[in-house]
């Protein structure tokens, strides 16, 4: 049996802040939903089920608090699932959604996305001691900083490489305005800024940001209504071990063979040819020429090339994250959401400051834990042919 | 839709787990015996889903250890849940329904002894106004079960006879952690632990894991000669604040049954991890007298949290492959006081009241 089309016809986020003070979380999920629901000309009643994505419990301090926001969620009366799959969870949980949808189950869906940091302190919830197993104690930047040197060894890579995608992100963001760090950057300020995990500085990391994001995503006869439908054209998820000896951390096999096998769900053979914006999940800015490669829009040791090209900028041949992307707002359970959002808005022409001209199919990209969960999708202006 | 049955099912429950929270030790001989069930290796599973709790485990990600115990090199097609494993079943049934894939395992785990379980729970609630408190779960059990009775809904004798049910089954099941059948007499001359709930009525605090094998169409047949091929799935949530809910009834559960056709079912598990629970989806699920219910024990035998749902739709699934059923149900429930439920039903033909 083939899969029932399906189309984001609604997309939401917050505005993404260090702290926002002024919502609770339920307030939070709102802001977004409410303006998905606005964008898809729907109302909450209207909505068959809810999929609630989040990252580790202990970043807000409640269990399971999809329980307590059921109400707030207008998940009452409603299926409710909550998908937990650690960074690249706001993919996944874009693709349980979309994954209701096209088993024809449902023709409504509305799937939120949300971190609010500031309600607890995320470095304490990754730093809780487990008996047996060997402390990171660095954070997500201390884990990921030997990656990164070892990518530049392995390619070659001209060390300023990394600020350039920072400068880029973060000028982009100036153009979203929902976007946590809004600030001109210079190749220089970058590499003028404090290295915190050698070769990382702080202007290559990625903020801590309350926010979230929502999507609707309908059914085939639901989205003819819409002026602007992004379809989906493929969803991936793959994931491998933490540790493990033959583990290449820098370019993981798990990456590979989701970006392979989106690429054929997707009746797509030249990524880089073929897509025409990405939103890659890039929390320290040398991820996006190790993602190119991983994704195949570049050859092994090719991906920092693209970049140093200005062919990932915004009027290159593959604008990657046109909306400042994680480097400019962090909201953890959200960004992979975001990512897939932010792609659904460029192909429906809806990205505003930030969209690029005449996209027709884009990817929307998360990764997680240490480099072993991946989520991805491709939508596209066009439904699918198959 | 297609046809999909669960046509593999492993499990281990226990008082305390001598492991670790992630559970792993007791994921990989669970694991090898689904292997056995079918004859299937890695390879044949198509998508892997499993539901666990960070805050059962006492950290964050406690997921990502977990699936080390399927060998994930080469790196597999995977997702999980925060919610029970009832719940991960039901995303890879979807998963299976969108022709992706046809097949998949689904498993839960979860160490309840690592804490004060009722306490750990309290953390489900609204933060601002509940949790502060920290109305356990056993208590806020008790608000329900002390509903019913005031109002004449059930009384102290029906919940015991419940309980004697369970017990007096859970002899035969060689994983549940309390059994051992008395008399209602018995039962009700017992203390009480949380006035109107005795110890018995509260489904003891257990460790352990499970996993199920999902598979559509001739890979099912494969496997088994009387597959439970799952004709009707179904899952609703209500708002979790107890004072905005009738506590007496289970809207949720209600929505659910509407949702699948009950009719013949022989055999249904519930998991009620409160007697009292039970008389509450008996009555929302209209099941009829003659229906055979808990005859595992139940979760008032053993109620590993994040599994104890999908060993419901386990034990369900069995009695359709060994024949002593023609169409089942598996229920499984979420949150507090009954908030969220979820029924898969089965049967031997997959025709029978499809929806």
């Amino acid at each position: 049996m083939a899969k029932q089309p399906a189309a984001v016809i609604g997309v939401g986020q917050t505005h993404h802040r260090a702290k926002r003070e002024d919502v609770s979380m339920a307030g939070l999920c709102r802001e977004a939903m409410d303006r998905a629901l606005e964008d898809a000309g729907m109302t909450l009643e209207e909505v068959d089920a809810i999929v609630v994505g989040k990252a580790p419990d202990l970043f807000e301090g409640v269990m399971m608090p999809e329980l307590y926001l059921a109400e707030a969620l207008g998940a009452a009366g409603k299926p409710l699932l909550r998908v937990h799959t650690a960074g690249s969870v706001g993919g996944s949980t874009a693709i349980v959604a979309s994954s209701l949808v096209q088993a024809g189950v449902h023709r409504k869906v509305l799937t939120v996305a949300f971190e609010k940091q500031s309600e607890s302190n995320a470095m304490w919830a990754l730093s809780v001691p487990v008996p047996f197993v060997m402390p990171v104690h660095a954070g997500a930047g201390g884990y990921f900083a030997p990656h990164v040197r070892s990518y530049i060894r392995r390619s070659g890579a001209p060390t300023h490489v990394g600020a350039i995608v920072a400068a880029k992100d973060r000028t982009n963001a100036l153009n979203n305005p929902y976007a946590h760090l809004r600030e001109e950057k210079t190749v220089d300020q970058v590499l003028g800024s404090q290295m915190l995990w050698d070769p990382i500085r702080y202007d290559e990391t990625c903020p801590s940001s309350d926010g979230a994001c929502a999507l609707v995503i309908a059914a085939e006869d639901v989205a003819k209504g819409s002026p602007d439908p992004a379809w989906i054209h493929g969803t991936v998820m793959r994931s491998e071990p933490t540790t493990a000896a033959e583990r290449d951390q820098v370019n993981p096999q798990a990456g590979r063979e989701a970006a392979a096998a989106l690429w054929k769900q997707a009746g797509i053979t030249d990524p880089l040819a073929e897509i025409d914006a990405a939103e890659i999940y890039v929390p320290f800015s040398w991820f996006e020429p190790m993602w190119l490669e991983n994704l195949g829009f570049a050859a092994e040791g090719e991906g920092w090339k693209l970049t140093e090209a200005g062919d990932t900028a915004m009027d290159g041949r593959l604008p990657v994250n046109c909306s400042g992307g994680v480097l400019s707002s962090n909201p953890i359970g959200a960004s992979g959401m975001l990512r897939f959002g932010e792609a659904a808005l460029q192909v429906r022409g809806a990205a505003g400051d930030h969209q690029v001209d005449g996209v027709r199919r884009a990817l929307g990209h998360a990764y997680g834990g240490g480099s072993q969960f991946f989520s991805m999708w491709v939508v596209g202006s066009e439904k699918p042919s198959s | 839709m297609r046809d999909v049955a669960v046509v593999g099912f492993a499990q281990r429950q226990m008082e305390e787990f001598d492991g670790s929270p992630t559970c792993v030790e007791l994921l990989v001989p669970i694991f090898a015996e689904c292997y056995e069930q079918t004859g299937w290796s890695r390879k044949d599973v198509g998508f892997w889903c499993s539901g666990s709790s960070d805050y059962l485990a006492g950290r964050s990600f406690s997921f990502v250890q977990a699936i080390d115990s399927i060998g994930v090199l080469p790196p597999v097609n995977e997702s999980h849940v925060e919610m029970d494993a009832a719940w991960a079943l039901y995303e890879a049934w979807l998963k299976i329904q969108t022709g992706e894939v046809d097949t998949a395992v689904v498993f839960g785990f979860g160490k309840s002894s690592a804490g004060v379980l009722r306490r750990t729970l309290a953390l489900q609630l609204d933060p601002y106004t509940m949790t502060p408190l920290w109305p356990d779960t056993v208590s806020i059990a008790a608000l329900q079960a002390r509903l019913g009775i005031d109002g004449g809904i059930w009384d102290e004798r029906a919940m015991a006879e419940v309980v004697d049910r369970s017990l007096t089954d859970a002899e035969k099941n060689e994983y549940a952690v309390r059994a051992g059948g008395s008399s209602v007499e018995d039962l009700l001359a017992r203390p009480m632990f949380a006035d109107p709930l005795r110890k018995h009525d509260c489904a003891p605090v257990t460790d352990g894991a499970a996993a199920l094998v999902l598979a559509a169409g001739d890979r099912a047949r494969a496997v088994r000669e009387r597959p439970a091929w799952i004709t009707g799935i179904s899952t609703f949530s209500d708002g979790l604040h107890l004072g905005t809910r009738d506590l007496t009834g289970s809207d949720s559960a209600r929505r659910a049954a509407a949702a699948v056709d009950l009719g013949g079912v022989e055999v249904a598990e519930l998991h009620a991890p409160f007697s009292h629970q039970e008389l509450i989806l008996r009555r929302e699920l209209e099941l009829a007298d003659d229906v055979r219910v808990n005859p595992s024990g139940g979760p008032l035998a053993g109620n590993p949290m994040f599994t104890g749902g999908g060993i419901r739709i386990g034990e369900a699934a069995r009695r359709v492959w060994d024949g002593t059923a023609d169409k089942v149900l598996g229920h499984a429930t979420s949150g507090p006081a009954l908030q969220q439920n979820l029924l898969c039903v089965m049967a031997a033909d997959p025709a029978e009241g499809s929806n």
